[in-house]
């Protein structure tokens, strides 16, 4: 029963907009599945994998920071970054995680005393290693 | 008056120039279509990230707690302005337009008796900044190695922009771009990316939203994006505005040189006929005098 629309953009690009059944988004508070008639909501997202359901199937898609508007007929993902599933490449994975390691490296030179941004960072790595195991690429450490 | 040759020479001069005004007018014209292209697949992301802190937007600005980059630093002494231009000139009016419309802004800001700093984007911008305003120049980023610009290079940008406001460089940051409307018409414009000032649509919907994590917590993470994005979005009107600039100028300058190639040949002509009216002249003067 495909009526949810389902629209996924990012700055560059508009990647699908189409009617879903169901789509899983990762939040930032943890992974959640909307459905038609959803309560509206908006959730900040981890980095991970986009999973909808619709009538030929499901596709995935792999995102990487944005947030998500969820309203009852629709849901609308704005990614920063977002690539279907299967154009991700090892290489491409781990050009993402060495982002990430630098953008830890950074936060612990600029936050030296402040927890919350080095922890932020961390989380992010851990983020992108866990999506990575999810579809099927290791990071090299 | 030039010599039969000397004007043989300038003919052949003003048609090389006109073939290449003419090839750039084409790949301009190519590179256009792809500009817009790419401007108007931003587009969804833009507009649907603007309502949604739009709606954020309002509800936080009343507080004392709201983010710096919405409510401000409580000052406006020290503004930055970040004047974007184009990498290349040979674009009519392009870069200078916009220098114009950031050196008026700076100078009014000045005669208030705030202080100025000038960050540009684009070596154009660079040269026209530093005659003027030489002692308010901060810095430049260099997009020259970018053929097409991406997401990324608005994130450099913005860490920059951002990083100075963090170490509280300035109060107020402003962008100057042109905004694309055709292929004969860009605008200037100066638009004020920090503290962010959204614009609430009247038919706003009242949609009440949970929030995940929480409603000051997605503010936070989506204000530094949202300086992104602005300054992504005016990345792509700005190359769209250039290669419009650079069709049309390089248009006219097809025209002026076809122009100027028909005025050259009707004086080439008019000059050869008088040598030969000239040797007549000689022939026949020379023969009565026998």
């Amino acid at each position: 029963m495909a009526n949810l629309q389902f629209d996924l953009v990012s700055p560059e690009r508009r990647l699908a907009s189409l009617a879903a059944s169901e789509v899983q988004i990762p939040g930032a508070d943890g992974d959640m599945t909307a459905m038609a008639g959803h309560a509206p909501t908006i959730t900040t997202l981890r980095p991970g994998v986009v999973r909808v359901v619709h009538d030929g199937g499901a596709d995935e898609y792999v995102v990487i920071g944005g947030f998500a508007e969820i309203t009852a007929s629709g849901v609308s993902v704005l990614a920063e970054r977002a690539l279907p599933k299967d154009e991700v490449t090892q290489d491409s994975f781990n050009a993402m995680v060495e982002d990430a390691k630098a953008a830890y490296a950074t936060a612990q030179d600029t936050f030296e005393n402040e927890p919350g941004p080095v922890d932020d960072a961390a989380k992010l790595i851990s983020d992108m290693v866990a999506m990575g195991g999810h579809i099927g690429l290791s990071s090299a450490d | 008056m030039p010599s039969l040759k000397d004007l043989k020479n300038r003919i052949e001069s003003v048609k090389s120039t006109r073939k290449i005004t003419k090839a750039m007018q084409m790949v301009a014209a190519a590179k256009l279509r792809r500009a817009q292209d790419a401007a108007e697949s931003a587009r969804p992301y833009t507009e649907r990230f603007n309502a949604v802190m739009a709606g954020l937007a309002s509800g936080a600005a009343g507080s004392a707690s709201a983010p710096k980059l919405l409510s401000g630093t409580g000052s406006d002494t020290v503004h930055l302005l970040v004047v974007m231009t184009a990498e290349r000139g040979l674009c009519g009016g392009f870069n200078g337009n916009i220098a114009k419309l950031a050196r008026q802004h700076a100078q009014k800001l000045l005669a208030d008796g705030k202080t100025v700093k000038v960050l540009t984007v684009g070596k154009k911008g660079r040269d026209a900044i530093k005659r003027d305003l030489g002692d308010h120049f901060v810095g430049h980023i260099d997009l020259t190695e970018v053929k097409r610009v991406g997401y990324l290079d608005a994130q450099g940008i913005a860490k920059d922009v951002l990083g100075r406001f963090d170490a509280g460089d300035f109060d107020i940051a402003t962008i100057f771009f042109s905004r694309f409307e055709n292929v004969v018409t860009q605008h200037p414009t100066a638009l004020q990316v920090i503290p962010a000032q959204f614009e609430t649509a009247d038919d706003a919907d009242t949609t009440l939203y949970d929030y995940e994590p929480s409603e000051d917590a997605i503010l936070a993470d989506l204000l530094p994006r949202g300086v992104s994005t602005q300054i992504f979005a005016a990345l792509l009107e700005n190359a769209a505005s250039e290669q419009g600039a650079r069709q049309s100028a390089m248009d006219n300058a097809t025209r002026n040189a076809g122009e100027m190639i028909d005025k050259l040949t009707i004086e080439y002509n008019r000059s050869r006929q008088a040598v030969i009216t000239n040797e007549l002249i000689e022939i026949i003067s020379g023969a009565e005098a026998l």
